[in-house]
Formats: structure tokens, C-alpha cells, sequence
């Protein structure tokens, strides 16, 4: 009898081509993205005149630079839009599918993968960004890779990695009221750190993953990276594999059911072992927020910022000064009392359709007092948001509703949070300059960024019920 | 690529954790071509003021600093995103090594495809080290071979990866190492589909 695996060693096993005498493994790449910024990969294709191994294999899309007021190149700085046309150049040199600036299907590559059906259980998948975990939300082996891995990829359908540690994640108990999946993944690595996952693929597991939504899981997935984990895999069940079934992209008749039998039997044995594991009772959780500039400076939401004076450890109380020095907060300040000026929904971590239910519930209760976008992560989520009116809740609450994107998230299409402006945002980084030079970024949950746009300033939105007006 | 077998060189010490990919490079000088030398934009805004004027506080732009091929740093260097740029920044200030207790995947694995080390020590190690720079520039020496760094009369030793200590030793480049893998790639592939046949398109 063959011994227990986990659901990653049996998605790696399946893709081991071979192993060579360091230990490193040679993969089979089922799906490898590319975005705008891959360009660097292509460039070092050419330069050495190499074709793609298998273009039907590799898939482009723009989203890193793309303009969220208009889906025209009109008007754009000149270098962002020679950065898409180059996306384009190169899909139709090498043959791949393009879901460029105009197509029906556009939207954030994490985002329109698992929409379409294209990420599916027991692939491997690889993409130029960091949140490609996004996918392991399916039962996927799915990670960022350099533009050189990029060039790799493209060259040959492969790619080498050592088989990284394992750690399962096991969420337990009942998620409180205002509680989600980014308070979560917040909570993990604000408690562990933000490199306690370095060299370990993250499975996520536990009685709360099964009651999670497939949105949330991928939001959790999506933010493996930022405590470390390259990946992060939740294994498929019935209510993923419903909804797989009814995908544009995925197989269909005798091979959907012959597909249906293999995902079934993607899931960590009983009495497999992980090389370590750490289980969090969600009944713990609050609403967290970031107060500083790496994911792991984190708090509850009814905190107050941290005190470097307390810290015996000077290199660390250094390093909390330096983060309230950049953010503008004193020691010891109620998170509740930051003012905000700005608010950002959007993302591929959190602008998928239930996010935007979540976030345009809350602007229910009022206008908000700061300027912001709302950027859906998919035209395919902003259509049906349309569809669902949530788009006039945003409008009339003073938002802008705008084109799908990796947007302010990253700054890079110019939609950018000013120097010393200080955001709500539901995105994924609160790194110094993340959202544009000189910019402050308070990660959080769409209702909680709602929540603070309707105040001003931050605020519990476990209040939201307390009040009765909900 | 060359070759990384032991490097002598003043050391910058960045007494900093999370030093982040968007740190290293800010996410609005990547739509640059590599070839107009991504030196510049390392560390940017750290750097320059709002005025684009170097900062005389930060250790980078001390005049002292000018051959600076080693760096220093605190936990999680290089955390983040995958952006290569963030090594081609490095690469191309003339940075060949970077030391510090933990490094992210992924910019380990951009590192090494580009010939710089990422040399991992120990936190003690790591203090022993800064203690002994103590705002210098002093030279360390980085073997490879040997797994060790010093300064002075300091000697630490480092960690990495096998098979990444090999390639940096040799130069290798993985595209070239696995073309030679061809036929047993094309026979993985034809047994892979006719298992997964719902994958062949």
C-alpha cells in the first residue's frame, strides 16, 4: 500500500518530469499567464531567437498596466502604452490567445483564470506574479516566477524547483460577524510573520475553509505570498467542482466526468504529514487592519498602534518607529482614530463579486466622506455588479466606478494615491510607495474600507449590527 | 552569466528588515527597456528625495560607498513581488551579493538566474556583522566555495542551496541545461496527455 500524500505531493508527483542529482525536479507546466510586465521575459527569449514550446499552453493578459477610464490606449503616458502593445506584439508573434485591453473577457489575470474554468484542480500554473497562489484556491500547484523562470516557461513548458516544505493552516471554530477571509489571512501572518511561510507550499484546511465561498478562498490564497508561502492550496470539493462544471473553459461530456473522478481524489490522505502545522481558531479574529508598511504589522481593528519603547528587542523597536514614522502615526494611537483620505476596492484580492456585494452593503448606511475608485476585477464581475445595481450604490455614495485592473493596487497605469495620502484599500501590499510615491496603505476588508470611506476615519464594522441599523 | 566564485568588496550595511521587491524597484520605472541600466532606480525613493536629490542621510549615497558590491541587510530581504527588475537593480548597480537572514522565494530564485548571491546567515551572525561595519564601508570578502564571509578578523559562514551554490559557481544557465532534456520532456508530455487527455488541446 502506496503511503498517505498530501494534496500537494500528489499534483507535484503528477508533474515530475524528472529529478536531477542536486534534488531539483524538472515540472510540466500546464498554464503559464503573461501580463504586460512579462515583456522582460519575451526580451530575453529573442535574444536568443527561441520559439515558444507550446504557445496553446500560454495565455496573455493585460492587466498590470491597463487604463481603468477608458479601455483605449488614447491618451495614456506613451511608456505604459507601448507596454501593452508590446503584450500584443508578442501573442501574435508567438501565436497565444490574447485577453487584451478590449476583450469581452478582460479583467485581472488571478481573477479571470478561475472565472473562465482555466484554473482547474491538480494543474500546475505559473504566471510573472507573485500572486499566482491565487489559483491554489482550485487545487492547484500555481506560483509567481521571474521574468528569467518567464523565459524558461515560455522555452520549454518546464520548469526546475526544489520541492518546497509543506505546512498546513487549519482554520477552526465559527467565523464571527465582520469577520473574513482577509481578516483571516491578515491574522496568520501578522501572528506568525511575514516570512513564516518562506520555503513552504501552504495548504489551507480546517471546518471554516469548507464553509468559505470560492471567492473568499481564492482571497485567502491570493495571500500566501505576503507570509512568505510561494503557494497556497485549498483541496476541491463538490461545491468547486459544481462550479467548474458550468465554466467556459473547462472540459466537457465523458472527459468533464472523467476530469470530476481525478479532482475527487485531489485532498491530503488521512494520516499524511506535513513538515509543520499550525491550526487558528477564527472565533478570535477581529476585523484587522494593517497599521504599518509589511502585511505582518497587523492588528485588530479595536487595537492601538504598537509602542517601539515597549519592544526589548531594539532592531525590532527600530523597526516599528521607522514603520509609524512612514505612516504618520504616533505610539500607542487607537487604530479607530486614523483619519483616512482616500479609499481604493479593487484588486485581485479582493474585487470579485462578493466583495463587491460585501463593500456596496455598507455604503447602505451612507455617503462616503473621502474620494475613491471602485476598479471589479473582471468585466465579467462588472457586468454582473452592474446587473445587481451595485455599481449606482458606489455612484451615489461619491465613488468612481471604474474599468477592471490591477490599478491602484500597484500604481502602474498612473492611478496612484498621492505622497502622504493615506488609503483604505482592499488590496494586497501596504510596502512603503506601493500605491504610488510617498503613499499610506491601510489593508482591509471590503466592508471595512466601506466602513471607513462612510466615517472618515477607520472604524469596527462589527458596529454596523451593534447599532441596529443594519 | 558570470560565474560567482568568491568576491572582495566594500559592504553597504542596510539596517533594515522587509526591505521589499517595491522598495528595490519602484513598480513605475519597470516599463523601462533593461538596457537603460536599471542601476539608477535602485532603492529609489529611499535615495532621492521628492525633488529626485540624493539624500545625504542614506547609506547608499555616501561617497564612501561609491564601489559598494556587497550588501547588508535584516530579515525577509526581498519580500514581495516577483519582479525581476528588483535584481536587475542590484545587478546592474554593480551589486554581486546580498547578505541577510531570510530572503523571499521567489527573489532567491531571480537572484541566482542572474548571478547574484543571496547569502543567508545566521541573526547573530548577521548582528556580528553589523557590529563590525558599524557605518564602514569596510571590505568583506564573500566565498562561495568555502560558504564563508569576512571582515577583518570576523568569519561567519553562510547558507544556500546546493544546487543554486553550483550554478552560481559555473555560471549556468537553466534554458541551455534543460534543452538537453528534450526527449524525456516529449515523452513526459505524450504520456502526461493520454492520463489528463482533457488537458490536450
Amino acid at each position: 500500500m502506496s503511503s498517505p500524500q498530501t494534496l500537494f505531493d500528489k499534483v507535484w508527483q503528477a508533474h515530475e518530469i524528472k529529478q536531477d542529482d542536486a534534488g531539483q525536479s524538472l515540472l510540466w507546466v500546464d498554464r503559464h499567464f503573461v501580463h504586460e510586465g512579462s515583456f522582460h521575459g519575451f526580451a530575453k527569449l529573442a535574444e536568443r531567437n527561441l520559439p515558444l514550446a507550446r504557445p496553446e499552453q500560454t495565455l496573455a493578459i493585460a492587466d498590470h498596466y491597463v487604463p481603468t477610464r477608458a479601455r483605449t490606449l488614447d491618451g495614456m503616458n506613451e511608456k505604459v502604452a507601448a507596454v501593452i502593445r508590446t503584450l500584443q506584439d508578442n501573442a501574435q508573434k508567438h501565436d497565444v490567445e490574447l485577453i487584451g485591453l478590449e476583450s469581452y473577457d478582460q479583467g485581472i489575470v488571478h481573477v479571470v483564470g478561475p472565472e473562465l474554468g482555466l484554473t482547474q484542480p491538480g494543474l500546475l500554473m505559473v504566471c510573472g506574479d507573485s500572486h499566482t497562489a491565487t489559483h491554489g484556491a482550485f487545487g492547484a500547484i500555481a506560483f509567481g516566477i521571474g521574468a528569467s523562470e518567464v523565459a524558461h516557461v515560455l522555452a520549454t513548458q518546464t520548469i526546475w524547483q526544489t520541492k518546497p516544505k509543506q505546512l498546513r493552516i487549519s482554520f477552526n471554530g465559527k467565523l464571527p460577524y465582520g469577520v473574513t477571509a482577509k481578516d483571516m489571512a491578515l491574522h496568520w501572518i501578522a501572528k506568525f510573520g511575514a516570512d513564516f511561510a518562506r520555503g513552504y507550499a501552504i495548504e489551507y484546511a480546517g471546518n471554516v475553509i469548507e464553509d468559505l465561498s470560492l471567492e473568499a478562498r481564492l482571497t485567502l490564497c491570493n495571500l500566501s505570498i505576503e507570509g512568505g508561502g510561494r503557494m497556497g492550496l485549498i483541496a476541491p470539493d463538490e461545491k468547486l467542482i459544481e462550479f467548474l462544471a458550468g465554466c467556459a473553459r473547462t472540459p466537457k461530456g465523458d472527459q468533464l466526468e472523467t476530469a470530476k473522478e481525478y479532482w475527487r481524489h485531489l485532498k491530503s490522505d488521512e494520516g499524511a504529514t506535513f513538515d509543520q502545522e499550525v491550526e487558528i481558531d477564527v472565533s478570535q479574529i477581529a476585523p484587522t487592519i494593517t497599521w504599518g508598511v509589511s502585511p505582518e504589522e497587523a492588528l485588530g481593528v479595536d487595537a492601538c498602534t504598537p509602542d517601539p519603547a515597549k519592544e526589548k528587542d531594539s532592531a525590532k523597536a527600530r523597526q516599528i518607529a521607522d514603520s509609524l514614522a512612514y505612516m504618520g502615526l504616533s505610539a500607542g494611537q487607537p487604530l479607530q482614530e486614523i483619519a483616512i483620505d482616500r479609499i481604493f476596492i479593487g484588486s485581485c484580492t479582493n474585487a470579485r463579486i462578493d466583495d463587491l456585494r460585501a463593500a456596496a452593503e455598507v455604503f447602505k448606511q451612507g455617503p462616503s466622506k473621502v474620494p475613491g475608485i471602485v476598479s471589479p476585477g473582471s468585466n465579467a464581475v462588472k457586468r454582473q455588479a452592474e446587473a445587481e445595481g451595485l455599481d449606482k450604490i458606489f455612484k451615489s455614495a461619491g465613488l468612481d466606478w471604474v474599468e477592471s485592473g490591477c490599478s491602484m493596487c500597484v500604481g502602474m497605469n498612473g492611478d496612484i494615491v498621492a505622497p502622504g495620502e493615506r488609503c483604505a484599500s482592499t488590496s494586497n501590499r501596504n510596502f512603503k510607495g506601493r500605491q504610488g510615491p510617498g503613499s499610506r496603505t491601510h489593508l482591509m476588508s471590503p466592508a471595512m474600507v466601506s466602513w471607513a470611506a462612510i466615517h472618515g476615519h477607520i472604524a469596527d464594522i462589527r458596529h454596523l449590527t451593534n447599532t441596529g441599523s443594519h | 552569466m558570470e560565474p560567482f566564485i568568491t568576491v572582495t568588496a566594500p559592504t553597504c550595511a542596510l539596517d533594515m528588515a522587509n526591505i521589499d521587491t517595491d522598495q528595490l524597484i519602484p513598480a513605475r520605472f519597470m516599463k523601462e527597456p533593461r538596457s537603460v541600466g536599471y542601476g539608477q532606480f535602485l532603492l529609489y525613493d529611499l535615495r532621492f528625495d521628492d525633488q529626485g536629490q540624493p539624500k545625504t542621510n542614506y547609506a547608499l549615497n555616501d561617497p564612501k560607498a561609491q564601489n559598494v558590491q556587497i550588501v547588508l541587510a535584516r530579515r525577509n530581504f526581498g519580500a514581495g513581488s516577483s519582479r525581476e527588475a528588483a535584481v536587475y537593480a542590484l545587478v546592474d548597480y554593480g551589486i554581486r551579493c546580498v547578505i541577510a537572514p531570510s530572503f523571499g522565494d521567489i527573489f532567491s530564485s531571480n537572484a541566482i538566474n542572474n548571478g547574484l548571491l543571496p547569502a543567508i546567515v545566521e541573526e547573530a551572525d548577521c548582528d556580528r556583522l553589523f557590529d563590525q561595519l558599524n557605518g564602514s564601508f569596510q571590505e568583506a570578502s564573500v566565498d562561495l566555495t568555502a560558504q564563508t564571509i569576512s571582515v577583518d578578523a570576523l568569519r561567519v559562514s553562510f547558507d544556500i542551496r546546493a544546487v543554486w551554490k553550483k550554478k552560481l559557481l559555473n555560471g549556468w544557465d537553466d534554458i541551455d541545461l534543460t534543452m538537453q532534456e528534450k526527449t524525456e520532456i516529449n515523452r513526459f508530455q505524450n504520456a502526461y496527455f493520454s492520463r489528463f487527455n482533457w488537458l490536450n488541446r
